[in-house]
């Protein structure tokens, strides 16, 4: 399954770019994520982040379809 | 700007135009929220600032926001703008405005379009310090926030 992933604020900068095309296996945000933070070495854990899937909020246990494109989005200091 | 609409802008925002939009014959009351950049955050000296967000979910949700102000108080008309991108200290980051026939709902709605916005809306701030590392505000490793 290939999908696009976006990255902004921190998880930005810590994956050293704004957007990935990826090829994976995981199934759900909540596998994605825990696949691309082992790979990158990403701080933030899981429960600090919400998670968009095609430019709306989503469940971490959700089924992923190819051509996806997946946000990670880490605690928000708007304001 | 729009009317009952959140936006984000990259161009500094201007509280004395956009109160005009809010003006309507039913409305008898108007407030307005502005959240400015400060100098200091939790004991550090903040010299700079950065916002960004993730546009297209931040001006949903905040319309979101807007739409549940609309709903649950008895406001004529609301609207919010956060800025994004580098800014310095005095700077207005974020405005809400509300009307309504008199001031109680007003009031109300303004409040909990700003708590909500910072609740909410996908949008992050990194600060740079006059002592130590830039950091993103709230995401510090092992955040609860």
């Amino acid at each position: 399954m290939k999908l696009t992933i976006e990255y902004y604020a921190v998880l930005k900068e810590q994956r050293g770019c704004s957007s990935e095309f990826l090829e994976t296996s995981a199934s759900t945000p909540a596998e994605l994520y825990d696949e691309l933070k082992a790979r990158h070495g990403l701080s933030l854990d899981r429960s600090t982040l919400k998670v968009a899937v095609n430019e709306e909020f989503a469940e971490w246990d959700q089924p992923l379809k190819d051509g996806d494109t997946a946000v990670f989005i880490p605690p928000v200091a708007g304001g | 700007m729009e009317l009952n609409r959140f936006q984000i802008s990259e161009i500094a925002i201007e509280p004395d135009k956009l109160r005009l939009e809010l003006q309507s014959e039913i409305a008898g009351a108007y407030t307005s929220f502005e959240g400015w950049v400060r100098n200091h955050n939790e004991g550090a000296s903040v010299q700079a600032l950065e916002y960004s967000a993730y546009k297209v979910l931040a001006e949903k949700e905040g319309d979101r926001i807007i739409a549940e102000a609309l709903d649950r108080f008895e406001i004529a008309g609301a609207a919010a703008i956060h800025r994004i991108g580098l800014l310095d200290i005095g700077d207005v980051a974020v405005w809400v405005g509300a009307s309504s026939a008199h001031r109680g709902p007003a009031f109300d709605g303004c409040r909990y379009i700003i708590d909500e916005i910072k609740d909410r809306v996908p949008i992050w701030k990194r600060e740079s310090y006059e002592h130590g590392p830039d950091q993103w505000v709230n995401c510090a490793k092992g955040s609860l926030a």
